[in-house]
């Protein structure tokens, strides 16, 4: 199985140290995992401000770094969600359509593809996990508390491998952040006032980690953490599953 | 009494400045959010339920000429006196000319959010007819020279402080005294004898039904019957798309409706009214204004499904921190934000960029439309028709150009983080939105990239 | 062009390509505990069931919740010794606005809801359930259907000019979601159960 990694942009520029995680994560699973050089971001934040005729070159750029592998996968529910809802080829369609199949967010990768059923990690720390809107309603990683369904989560289903953690409970189990690509500073007041509300949930509760699937959530809270002073950190998914002691 | 200077992000970073509000705002809202998950949490067929909904809306959508037709040919055999109207003007003169055929310069309404659409209450006024809400919070905002904030709460915004002061100002009732129970009794009593002498009752539509041209019309309160049974001439105003094929759906949506919109099983009165009552003359005005248009948009008709619940608005994040006035539009929330571009790209091309795209509203729609995923189309019509900013173009284009090239991406990381200038989350100067009330992250030594360079070059 | 064929031309030419009705039988209710479940959700929507054997029950009810000043009027013409019967519909609804306490009967009750259909057949005037201070009901046990599908199955194609379901006290949270009780309809609804 050859795997190709996308790292997003602002994870490859700002948290290189999920993407490492991810990368030794996946190495330590036994996967061969390549990373194309020339690769640089999915198109999302074009899109999703109304510019999606403007991701041509992006998605050109994905089908030529990543089209050869059998897999890929990528440490953010958002970015895939992207890719799985909007990668297209005018000149190659089926060929667009293919690839963004093979395309999986790290943790429903290692639950659907891998199987994990276990994990050499260890986190003996009260964590709070953050349901990032795209990976859990756009690629339904978890149940969403709207629907009368069965209760599931994939990524939660690994935090449980790790020993010694302790996800903390929410008021409201699937809030959003209030990130929102643009919106964080087009909507500046209410994407800072639903940042403070979903961290202060995870404060009440007593998170000393607030983790996720998404490194752009988690550096949405980060900054409002920061600048209450709090000592409470973020870590992306894969860093704690990927055994890293704090 | 609209609100048109601003667009959303500033009308909510005025709502914003009272924190301690925005959370009051989005606790109340979130409690009845709870309420509709406990209350559908007790049928285990709600999802199909929400299916059969939306399929029941598709079918109508594509057969709407012919049931429309059919609805009016059995309303007219039911002795119910059909108009058509193609905008709000024509609707609002439609409802001024019945009143003034009669000589009738008062009014009693129940809530209807299509009056609220067309504005019909200040062409009453400038008609010099008299009109009085008889919804609580219709009432209440009325009093307060406000549209409604919300479609199912009107005044859901207002503290019953500012609520008691209202009644002290326009009621008499003692000042200070914000007791619910003392304001909602005040306002029984004062419109007890508005519908006793008031000739004419105009109230919204939930449901017509092709099948019998009946109409559906649900209230907790009972204003709309205690209004149409006590009138000389009931008129029912509804949009196009309010038709359902046969009696038999009312099972379907009567069940989602409340449930969805304040998790009661139903509520309190849903009556069908098919004949005038002897003696009384029953109107009812059908509303195109703009659907027929957004019947031939493909991506967006889903949203003429809508049942006005007003699910999508509890649930909504960005709504329960903003306020409805923030929409500046009658129907405000999420499918506000997808349904006004359609009258007026222009003046709306705010709303569809006021969401996170969370999707929590297609969740918890009852008719199951994907509203998130309209949001998203709208913004791409938006922009394409050239209501973008001209600041966000260049930018846009500025990003498109280094995240299509690789060499350039690579160059700008280098020279300092391509990223931490244009991304943003972090334009670095003293104005970036970003910075006002976040940190920026702290800039790595090297990127992954690089860092994969080091380590792992010999892959 | 008249507005009502432009607006027909209109969403003629708009209106996506013809989709079937979904079939609907597959939605029906639990039979079973359906009394127990109406009077459980009328009680918790702020409604009130009493169990009767006979309408000398109601008798005794209304000799012990009201005095001879309140106004007492029944569609039923088995309680004319205890209530105004309104048989007539002349009179003006208007007329009805001192009521204390309307007795009427219903068709059907739905356990899923705590709602009862009334048609206008039992009403004579349709401003009764609405307009008096107290609204009682009278109602077979045997005609409680579990959800809506059964209670619309029992309605059917019948004509009627007027028909409504209700559920509770009329009721109101528009201030700060307070819930009161007693809005613009009746402050209180009581169900005798025969």
């Amino acid at each position: 199985m050859r795997v190709g990694l996308f790292i997003p942009c602002y994870v490859d520029q700002f948290y290189p140290g999920a993407a490492i995680a991810t990368l030794q994560l996946l190495e330590k699973l036994g996967v061969n995992v390549f990373y194309p050089k020339n690769q640089t971001c999915c198109g999302q934040p074009m899109a999703n401000s109304g510019f999606e005729h403007l991701t041509g070159g992006c998605n050109e750029l994905f089908l030529k770094n990543f089209s050869e592998f059998d897999y890929v996968v990528a440490p953010s529910g958002s970015c895939v969600l992207h890719i799985r809802e909007h990668l297209h080829d005018d000149k190659d369609p089926e060929a667009a359509k293919t690839l963004s199949h093979k395309v999986y967010e790290l943790t429903s990768f290692l639950t659907d593809v891998l199987k994990v059923t276990s994990l050499p990690a260890k986190f003996p720390h009260k964590v709070g996990f953050h349901q990032s809107c795209h990976g859990q309603r756009g690629l339904h990683l978890s149940q969403m508390s709207e629907l009368v369904a069965p209760d599931f989560s994939k990524p939660g289903s690994l935090l449980n491998m790790v020993e010694g953690i302790e996800i903390i409970s929410l008021n409201r189990v699937d809030e959003c952040c209030g990130f929102g690509g643009t919106f964080c500073v087009a909507e500046e007041a209410v994407s800072v006032k639903m940042g403070k509300d979903r961290v202060t949930d995870h404060l009440e509760h007593g998170a000393e980690y607030i983790t996720g699937v998404d490194m752009s959530c988690l550096m949405h809270m980060e900054g409002i953490l920061h600048r209450q002073g709090s000592k409470v950190k973020v870590l992306h998914i894969a860093q704690i599953l990927n055994g890293e002691q704090e | 009494m609209s609100i048109e200077t601003k667009d959303h992000a500033e009308l909510a970073e005025t709502f914003n400045r009272d924190e301690n509000r925005v959370d009051w705002h989005d606790e109340t809202l979130w409690w009845i959010r709870q309420k509709r998950d406990k209350s559908v949490h007790q049928l285990p067929e709600w999802e199909e339920l929400r299916e059969t909904a939306s399929q029941i809306k598709h079918n109508v959508l594509s057969n709407l000429s012919s049931y429309l037709q059919t609805f009016e040919a059995n309303a007219i055999a039911n002795g119910v006196k059909v108009h058509w109207a193609a905008d709000a003007k024509e609707h609002n003169d439609i409802i001024v000319g019945l009143l003034q055929a009669k000589g009738i310069k008062q009014m009693v309404k129940s809530k209807s959010m299509l009056t609220e659409e067309c504005h019909l209450n200040d062409f009453l006024e400038k008609n010099g007819i008299d009109v009085i809400d008889s919804d609580l919070g219709e009432r209440i905002v009325q009093l307060a020279k406000e549209p409604p904030s919300h479609i199912v709460l009107p005044c859901i915004h207002k503290k019953k402080e500012e609520i008691g002061e209202l009644f002290h100002q326009h009621l008499g009732t003692p000042a200070g005294n914000a007791d619910p129970q003392f304001l909602t009794e005040t306002a029984r009593q004062h419109l007890r004898e508005t519908f006793l002498v008031r000739k004419a009752a105009l109230t919204g539509v939930n449901f017509a039904v092709a099948e019998t041209g009946e109409f559906v019309v649900c209230t907790n309160e009972g204003n709309a019957d205690m209004g149409a049974h006590l009138s000389d001439i009931h008129i029912a105003s509804m949009g196009i798309e309010k038709i359902i094929p046969e009696r038999k759906h009312l099972g379907v949506f009567l069940r989602l409706l409340t449930r969805s919109a304040t998790g009661q099983p139903i509520t309190t009165y849903s009556s069908h009214f098919s004949q005038p009552r002897k003696g009384q003359e029953m109107h009812i005005v059908i509303v195109d204004n703009g659907r027929s248009v957004q019947l031939g948009r493909e991506d967006f008709r889903n949203s003429l499904k809508c049942i006005r619940c007003g699910a999508c608005m509890n649930t909504c994040p960005v709504y329960r921190r903003s306020g409805g006035h923030s929409y500046h539009n009658a129907i405000s929330g999420p499918i506000g934000s997808i349904l006004a571009p359609n009258l007026d790209m222009e003046k709306y091309a705010d709303l569809p960029f006021a969401s996170t795209l969370c999707g929590s509203c297609s969740n918890v729609c009852p008719v199951k439309i994907d509203i998130h995923q309209q949001l998203y189309k709208w913004r791409q019509v938006i922009v394409k028709n050239g209501y973008a900013t001209t600041g966000k173009k260049a930018s846009m284009q500025l990003m498109s150009f280094t995240l299509s090239n690789p060499t350039a991406y690579h160059t700008g990381g280098k020279v300092g983080r391509w990223v931490l200038k244009h991304a943003p989350f972090a334009v670095n100067n003293k104005f970036n939105p970003w910075y006002k009330q976040r940190d920026m992250p702290e800039p790595p030594q090297a990127s992954f990239g690089e860092w994969y360079e080091k380590n792992r070059k010999s892959k | 062009m008249s507005s009502r064929d432009k607006i027909l031309a209109a969403v003629a030419a708009n209106q996506p390509q013809l989709t079937a009705l979904p079939d609907i039988s597959f939605l029906k209710g639990d039979g079973t505990g359906a009394l127990e479940k109406f009077v459980n959700t009328l009680t918790a929507i702020g409604g009130k069931v009493i169990e009767i054997s006979s309408l000398d029950d109601i008798v005794a009810h209304i000799k012990a919740t009201t005095t001879l000043s309140h106004r007492v009027i029944s569609t039923l013409s088995g309680l004319s010794e205890a209530t105004e019967i309104i048989n007539d519909s002349v009179v003006l609804p208007h007329t009805f606005q001192d009521v204390e306490l309307t007795i009427i009967n219903a068709h059907l009750g739905v356990a899923e809801n705590g709602a009862v259909w009334i048609k206008d057949d039992l009403l004579n005037h349709r401003v009764l359930p609405f307009i008096c201070q107290n609204l009682a009901i009278v109602l077979q046990k045997k005609e409680i259907v579990p959800t809506m599908h059964e209670a619309y199955e029992k309605i059917g194609l019948e004509k009627y000019g007027f028909g409504t379901f209700i559920a509770g006290p009329s009721k109101t949270a528009d201030i700060e979601q307070s819930l009161v009780l007693g809005a613009h309809g009746s402050r209180t609804m009581t169900v005798f159960l025969v």
